[in-house]
């Protein structure tokens, strides 16, 4: 009996053994195989967020003029889906440390890219800004604001504008509001006055995009010189101007804007003034997209101009709050002369009239083709070119991770407490540890 | 040489999961562990040690001290919510009901739902919206003339993570149920009919026959609650999203350490959540291993 047993025993070690034995070469030999194959023919890897609405549509469109005039380069679209793109820095982040980057990536232009820069992992490309032509077609301020430490790092694609505020005019002449109100006074009166009339003033939804008011609030409170100054060493955020501006925004949200803000979305914000029951909001220019766009994309296909208007945050008119999608050259790209040719493409006039007009955005050059784009981005368009401009801080431009992720807390707090002098605290010793 | 061939093959067989448990989970922790105490503030690894400080940071961290208060809230409800509907549920059924599998069925299936789909429903049927914008429970509230039980749910200032609880309440329920259930079908029946034989009354049988054989089944039940609820992410990023005033401790390690990129801080939270799980763990294998021991 015992003998038998012992024999199962050792036939199960051995069969384990075995299977050890066959598994572990196949594994290693599956490794050294792969790379071969594909080692003949170039692949431009290209790694993005982009993977829905406009900005994939525009993708596709910049992916068939690359096709076909790289015939021995074809494009390999490396998309990450989810979380407005943090699951994809998450991705990239570990390929990064991994050394096996794409041979260009997105992400914000500004100093979201800081941390990257830091890290040694993508390359200064001041060479292709020179080669391209594109430190005379883009904004002097846009080269200046996006420039580290004396070097360029990314070429921007597309401008959004966040300073925008949307409204609906036939609830504004419902609430006899003649005309879209231009100072913070006017917007103040012109909130009571929709409150008087019934509906919801100022529609607001989730953290992030009150977070987002904030940061116009602060714009047309300081103006764009001295929300520049907040994000250098020298910065005050202890200034009576920051007091005001935080004075500004808890009025905001405690006299004009709807209690559930933190159970909607951008889109359920935008949708109370689309459907008449709040008289504005604030929100970036992808709501143009939103309001404008086929139902079939989920959209709510209303006439610009008519079902719903916009103007620059109160106080802020003359200034672009602008963020941007821009792409890299990490170090170590397996294909970097393609990368470098990739990236003077999207410099191009053709790629960034070919993209913007299918995304919803401006280009970042000043030379775009008018025609192209609808009444809202030819508005865009002509503000573009005399605006002054002030980078976004909710959209990675004037703040790295760090510093936006201390903000977040202090605003989550102040959202709740309403105790503007603990804010304001919060707000300086974020800048005492991140600023440099 | 005889002692090997009788204990050797059964290790050979088990060896390839004790290496990869050694490295995937021990191994793993520890180097956790090691992030925690380590520099590695930015995207950039850093390896150079700095002590204590993200531990410190977070408890001078006021999100931190939320997070902690969120979770105390949430872990309270939930477990003595699901503990009590699960109890009832099983007694009612235990009690004798025509159709039992069918009870048994609907009231399990909540289980094979995820929380972010659960979640999301959730997040609808909680909806805070006031006026004609209503929705929701509280729109059913306001038909029934309830309206003064109508409420802003998980946004609520103060009690927010309680309404949270409610989903995973509803989700983890029936599991709960079935626990229970064996436990009621655990006990002899003889040993009933000896207590009633002896003139208990129903209500007696039950509180000094039965009840007493369901304690290692609730101690199990608050385990598996317990850890649950400790390291609870998908529902509170399906129903509130990554906002401050449903954050717990889980959520904040996500934001630090893909937002903020404070690996250091993320890998002390993830430190904290272990230990934290731990401390009801640990006391229970002891105690399964000793029972088992004595038994």
């Amino acid at each position: 009996m015992s003998k038998v047993l012992l024999g199962s025993r050792t036939r199960l070690a051995f069969v384990a053994a075995l299977a050890l034995v066959l598994v572990v070469p196949a594994a290693a030999s599956a490794r050294t195989k792969a790379p071969a194959g594909s080692a003949a023919s170039c692949e431009l890897s290209v790694f993005s967020w982009w993977t829905g609405g406009g900005e994939a549509a525009g993708l596709t469109k910049l992916i068939g003029i690359w096709n076909k005039s790289n015939p021995t380069c074809q494009f390999k679209n490396e998309t990450v889906a989810g979380g407005a793109g943090s699951n994809a820095k998450a991705v990239l982040a570990q390929r990064l440390s991994a050394n096996k980057p794409p041979d260009s990536f997105q992400g914000h232009a500004g100093k979201e890219l800081q941390d990257y820069i830091k890290a040694g992992q993508v390359e200064p490309i001041d060479f292709i800004y020179k080669q391209y032509g594109l430190s005379k077609i883009m904004p002097k301020q846009l080269i200046s604001q996006i420039t580290y430490k004396g070097h360029l790092y990314s070429v921007p694609v597309n401008i959004h504008r966040a300073n925008v505020l949307w409204f609906n005019p036939a609830v504004l002449k419902k609430a006899g509001i003649t005309s879209v109100p231009t100072t913070w006074a006017q917007f103040i009166a012109a909130l009571d006055k929709a409150k008087a009339a019934g509906v919801i003033p100022l529609a607001l939804g989730e953290q992030w995009t009150q977070k987002h008011l904030f940061e116009t609030v602060l714009i047309s409170t300081l103006g764009q010189s001295g929300w520049d100054k907040l994000w250098t060493k020298g910065g005050n955020w202890n200034s009576a101007g920051v007091k005001t501006a935080v004075d500004r925004f808890n009025t905001l949200l405690t006299k004009y804007t709807n209690s559930d803000a933190g159970s909607l979305t951008w889109q359920d914000a935008g949708k109370l003034v689309a459907d008449g029951k709040a008289a504005f909001n604030v929100m970036g220019d992808w709501q143009d997209g939103y309001f404008s766009g086929t139902t079939a994309g989920g959209n709510l296909a209303l006439k610009p101009g008519k079902d719903y208007g916009w103007a620059a945050v109160p106080g802020s008119v003359g200034v672009y709050d602008w963020l941007s999608d821009s792409f890299t050259l990490p170090k170590g790209a397996p294909h970097r002369a393609a990368a470098i040719k990739w990236l003077g493409f999207l410099g191009s006039e053709k790629a960034q009239d070919t993209f913007n007009p299918v995304k919803g955005s401006i280009p970042a050059r000043q030379d775009a083709k008018t025609s192209l784009y609808g009444p809202y981005l030819k508005w865009a368009l002509t503000q573009w070119k005399t605006d002054k401009l002030a980078g976004s801080l909710t959209h990675g431009v004037v703040a790295n991770n760090a510093w936006n992720a201390s903000i977040d807390t202090a605003l989550g707090l102040f959202i709740q407490n309403h105790d503007a002098a603990a804010f304001q605290k919060a707000l300086v010793a974020a800048h005492g540890k991140n600023a440099s | 040489m005889k002692r090997i061939r009788r204990w050797g093959p059964g290790l050979l067989l088990v060896s390839p999961s004790i290496v990869l448990i050694a490295v995937f989970v021990y191994g793993l922790i520890g180097w956790n562990i090691k992030v925690s105490l380590s520099n590695w503030r930015q995207a950039q690894p850093s390896s150079g040690y700095a002590g204590l400080r993200a531990y410190r940071d977070l408890f001078h961290d006021p999100a931190w001290t939320l997070d902690l208060r969120h979770i105390l809230i949430f872990t309270v409800v939930f477990i003595v919510g699901t503990l009590f509907v699960g109890w009832s549920l099983a007694f009612l059924l235990d009690k004798g009901v025509k159709g039992e599998g069918f009870f048994r069925a609907v009231y399990l299936f909540p289980m094979a739902v995820s929380f972010i789909a659960s979640g999301i429903v959730w997040r609808w049927l909680m909806n805070p919206a006031p006026g004609d914008r209503e929705t929701g429970l509280n729109a059913v509230f306001d038909h029934a003339g309830l309206h003064f039980l109508a409420n802003q749910w998980y946004l609520g200032q103060n009690w927010g993570m309680a309404a949270m609880a409610m989903p995973a309440i509803w989700a983890l329920s029936g599991y709960i149920m079935a626990l229970f259930l064996a436990g009621f079908r655990g006990v002899p029946e003889e040993l009933r009919e000896a207590a009633r034989m002896d003139g208990a009354s129903e209500y007696r049988v039950y509180r000094h026959v039965v009840f007493p054989h369901l304690r290692p089944v609730t101690l199990s039940a608050l385990i598996i609650l317990g850890h649950i609820s400790i390291k609870v992410f998908d529902l509170i990023v399906a129903v509130g999203g990554k906002q401050l005033i449903t954050q717990v401790p889980a959520v904040y390690m996500w934001i630090q350490i893909y937002d903020a990129q404070d690996y250091a801080k993320g890998a002390a939270i993830a430190t904290l959540l272990l230990i934290g799980i731990s401390v009801l763990i640990i006391p229970y294998l002891v105690f399964t291993v000793r029972s088992e021991r004595n038994a």
